[in-house]
């Protein structure tokens, strides 16, 4: 006996839909949580990556002591809560003697593990030692402009690798039409030996300049931080094949009842049924106000109200 | 800027990729590998700011909008591709013979009453059901309600409905195309002789079949290295059952009992007086037909399958027929 199970209402039903496999997909969520054990560093690290990418990321607080990656039973978990929370990229802590202040960045695919790189972070700064002039701090959500830099990141595979779990990780949505005005921060990423990479957050100052482009000016805002590649998993063939798989464009779908107009931009239309003001329902049910009452009322004032003024002239 | 032309710039990312540039391999302090790669990273920017100033901006409230264009990277996907809704066996019949869907009216004018009402749902326009008297054919019986066939005629048309519509859901379901918000649930238990639910393995079952499993080596699973929890196997071993040793005097109830048992089976195998009737007039049926089917036969053949009729009696007609055959 099988049993059909439909959401109850609406809002499930958006939820739903918003998490089914779309032609366009979503933003990437990001998932940050942490391991058994976490060194200060690491738990600051893990907090202001959360609101770097604020909106588009889950941090969990608990401990979580089955998650091993790398390790063959160790992935579950993960693979549980990116279902759970939707969330395709994970960032995972941990802190251990032989490897301190260690992260965990990982992509899933399907809701199962598709690569991961581990990396160690040293000589971190965060965002409340940079001084800086506050007008530049750039805004939550904005789209970030990422620069890459180094040979390291074309001929060192792990460094390739890593550069496109960096990419992933910190480009947030893919937007068709940006305001240029928002414009407000930088990632530069350098490849400073075979596997290290200084990360660095930068907001911009837009100067003038004699042209249309106005001239850029990086200032360190946010964490700094050195990342030293320890282990990376890359993704099997056939997984990676299945992944990169794309559609040509299909024709998009043509949407009811709006209209594009050259002066006055989009235009929707709604149809609203005739009201029949006669005929609705009045809902003031108190009994002064009642149509019967009121007309008798009437009647009757016009004979009472005379007395009424003899009264008062007779005073 | 002469190396510009060999950046990697991905407008769709706002990504700029210098593959160029080597650090020097002794790096100088901290502050100076900052810097420089500040100042490396401005450069890269720079380009792809020039580059984004130079696309066809628009004017809107907020300020000048442009259009990226998609990003040149590919990334792999988050989800698999969606797979296209599979037709149900209506649409597969209906392409087939070429019928159409043709757009209805919401309101139909209904002939009864003069007025716009709705093509389906309550008060619906020319309905048939909505009359108070039916007329009672030569051949109904008396004593039938017609309104009550009504009733069940529509609950048996609701669940054909309900019926058509859980096979389409589960062929989906098998081709992996259910819609997104729809999910199958297995809740009541299967009835017999229909594709049953799968069940998930309890952990006693599973220690069972392990157990059983374990016990197909030549040492019959007793010197197996166990693993870290299992339990060791607990099949009953069959135990000789010795009577107690003393019990009053001479034969015990135990023993008596025992004893009457073995010698009551005895007996009544060879004795003639305790007859199982049905056994018996089976017996004599066989051998009845055995002397029908030897008549033109040798007797030679009939003493060879004389043992055999005890265990032709277990055998179906099936194999009746096929030692007739071989005859």
């Amino acid at each position: 006996m099988l049993k059909v199970k439909t959401p109850r209402n609406h809002r499930v039903r958006r939820e739903l839909e918003k998490r089914a496999p779309k032609l366009v997909e979503n933003g990437k969520k990001t998932l940050i949580l942490h391991g058994t054990k976490t060194s200060a560093v690491l738990n600051e690290v893990l907090k202001e990556i959360y609101h770097l990418k604020k909106g588009k990321a889950v941090k969990f607080s608990r401990k979580n002591e089955n998650i091993k990656p790398f390790e063959n039973g160790g992935e579950t978990s993960l693979e549980f809560f990116s279902m759970k929370t939707d969330c395709s990229i994970f960032v995972y802590g941990s802190h251990s003697k032989k490897r301190p202040d260690n992260l965990v960045i990982g992509r899933t695919y399907d809701h199962h593990i598709y690569d991961l790189v581990e990396v160690g972070v040293e000589n971190f700064k965060p965002m409340e030692s940079f001084k800086y002039d506050k007008k530049l701090a750039p805004l939550v959500g904005s789209k970030p402009m990422i620069a890459f830099i180094g040979e390291g990141f074309e001929n060192v595979e792990e460094l390739k690798h890593f550069k496109e779990v960096l990419l992933d990780l910190l480009r947030g949505e893919v937007v068709e039409n940006l305001n240029l005005v928002g414009l407000d921060r930088v990632y530069v990423c350098t490849a400073i030996s075979s596997n290290r990479v200084f990360l660095s957050h930068c907001g911009l100052r837009l100067k003038k300049s004699g042209t249309k482009v106005p001239r850029m000016e990086l200032v360190e805002v946010g964490p700094s931080m050195d990342l030293v590649v320890r282990r990376h998993r890359l993704p099997n063939e056939s997984l990676k094949k299945a992944a990169m798989k794309t559609v040509r464009d299909q024709p998009k779908k043509k949407v009811k009842n709006v209209s594009d107009d050259a002066v006055e931009g989009k235009i929707g239309k709604i149809y609203i049924p005739d009201q029949k003001v006669g005929e609705m329902a009045v809902i003031d049910k108190s009994k002064g106000v009642k149509r019967e009452r009121r007309e008798a009322k009437l009647k009757k004032g016009d004979q009472g109200h005379a007395s009424k003024k003899q009264k008062e002239d007779s005073t | 800027m002469e190396n510009e032309a060999q950046f990697t710039v991905d407008l769709g990312n706002l990504m700029c990729f210098n593959p160029h540039h080597h650090f020097p391999s002794k790096p100088s302090s901290r502050e100076e590998l900052v810097k420089e790669c500040l100042e490396k990273g401005t450069e890269l920017v720079q380009i792809i700011a020039n580059n984004l100033f130079n696309l066809p901006s628009t004017e809107s409230v907020d300020g000048p909008l442009i259009k990226l264009p998609p990003p040149t990277t590919r990334l792999p996907r988050e989800k698999p591709l969606p797979k296209p809704k599979a037709p149900t066996k209506w649409e597969e019949f209906a392409k087939a013979r070429g019928i159409k869907n043709r757009k209805k009216d919401k309101l139909v004018l209904d002939d009864q009453s003069g007025t716009w009402k709705r093509r389906y749902g309550y008060d619906r326009a020319n309905d048939e059901e909505n009359i108070p008297i039916i007329e009672a054919k030569m051949t109904d019986e008396p004593g039938f309600d017609p309104f009550a066939k009504r009733l069940s005629d529509k609950k048996n048309r609701v669940e054909k409905q309900e019926k058509n519509r859980m096979q389409n859901l589960k062929q989906a379901a098998k081709l992996g195309n259910l819609p997104s918000h729809v999910q199958l649930a297995a809740t009541a238990l299967p009835i017999t002789g229909t594709q049953a639910a799968p069940k998930k393995a309890s952990k006693h079952d599973l220690g069972k079949v392990a157990g059983i499993a374990v016990t197909a080596t030549a040492s019959g699973g007793k010197f197996d290295k166990k693993l870290q929890g299992e339990k060791p196997a607990q099949q009953p071993k069959k135990f000789r059952k010795f009577l107690p040793v003393a019990e009053g005097t001479g034969i015990g109830s135990q023993e008596r009992s025992q004893t009457e048992r073995i010698l009551n089976s005895l007996i009544s195998k060879n004795s003639h007086e305790i007859l199982n009737v049905d056994k018996a007039i089976s017996m004599y049926n066989v051998k009845k037909e055995k002397r029908k089917n030897q008549k033109g036969k040798s007797s030679s053949t009939s003493s060879k399958l004389k043992p055999k009729t005890k265990p032709q009696k277990k055998f179906s007609k099936k194999g009746s027929s096929k030692t007739e055959k071989a005859k």
